[in-house]
């Protein structure tokens, strides 16, 4: 299944909810904001979202910044 | 009694607002901010490398720091009001730097789309600090529309030119009745100290202090030239126009004819 991650497009091999995403990215979960096909989804809903193909998905974190 | 800025309920002793951007390194920063007593740190938001484990930029802030998010990346009113809803989800507060910036070449704001992003963030009850081009007409238009301060640039971002738009920024200390706040441009803690002695309420500064040889020394120097410019400020600055002796220049060694 292939999923847009961040502007790229990542092949996915099996079905996945966005917490198991977020787990298998290693990605730490208080430092991040997910938005799934434009929609933020928070942190207590992410096991509820379960992926599809093409589905776009946004993974911001901070930064420095002026 | 102390002299504070108010905004949204906060008192803010420290009107050096410093980014958090071009530093060598987040601990620096983080010495930055505690020698200068920073009570304002911007921050920006960015996709996260999904290939490496990062550290998070929040857990350096000291906690006395308010922490104001930068919507810098924004080409447009519509991206700016989203880099701010997904900061706000991400449990950095409610405090919003809009800066919309299509023109790469100069790094310009665009005043039109700042302007939209401020009318749609301000009613979501975000404090809504819109990074702009001096202009009046287009300043009154964003306290209209609810913004907490306007933040006009010195000179373009990055460059350490000063400030060059005294002028226009004069005209809008003397005019609003919101917090002037000059972002961009500043390179030197002189270039701060003339932006607080002209009545502005504070100043953002990255750049300079991120670039400096010592950012935890040349901090610490904006942040006095912050205060000794606002100090004079508020004491009142003598403006002589003609040649007026200091000393007495009669009475000695010679009769007055």
């Amino acid at each position: 299944m292939k999923i847009k991650i961040n502007g790229k497009h990542e092949e996915i091999g099996k079905k996945l909810n966005l917490a198991e995403l977020i787990l298998e990215k290693r990605l730490c979960a208080e430092h991040i904001v997910v938005e799934h096909n434009l929609r933020i989804v928070p942190e207590k809903e992410w096991a509820e979202v379960s992926l599809h193909e093409l589905d776009n998905i946004e993974i911001v974190s901070f930064v420095g910044g002026g | 009694m102390q002299d504070t800025l108010k905004i949204s309920g906060k008192d803010i002793t420290n009107r050096l607002f410093i980014g958090t951007g071009k530093f060598s390194s987040y601990e620096v920063m983080k010495r930055a901010l505690e020698a200068s007593k920073a009570e304002v740190a911007t921050v920006a938001l960015r996709r996260v490398d999904t290939t490496s484990m990062q550290e998070n930029i929040l857990d350096y802030i000291p906690k006395r720091c308010n922490v104001m998010i930068n919507t810098s990346g924004a080409r447009n009113a519509e991206e700016a009001v989203r880099i701010a809803r997904l900061a706000k989800a991400a449990g950095s507060g409610n405090w919003i730097k809009i800066e919309v910036v299509k023109d790469n070449k100069y790094l310009l704001p665009d005043n039109i789309e700042t302007l939209r992003a401020t009318e749609v963030l301000a009613k979501e009850g975000f404090v809504v600090f819109p990074y702009m081009s001096p202009d009046l007409s287009i300043a009154r238009r964003m306290l209209e529309a609810g913004a907490a301060a306007v933040m006009p640039l010195g000179s373009p971002i990055g460059t350490n030119r000063g400030l060059r738009t005294k002028e226009l920024v004069e005209i809008l200390v003397k005019e609003l009745s919101i917090p002037v706040i000059v972002d961009a441009g500043l390179g030197r803690p002189s270039d701060a100290c003339v932006c607080m002695e002209l009545g502005c309420a504070a100043v953002l500064v990255n750049t300079a202090i991120a670039v400096s040889p010592d950012p935890v020394g040349y901090a610490v120097a904006f942040s006095k030239a912050v205060e000794a410019g606002r100090s004079a400020y508020i004491a009142g600055i003598p403006c002589g126009k003609d040649p007026e002796p200091s000393s007495p220049l009669t009475g000695f060694l010679r009769n007055e004819k």
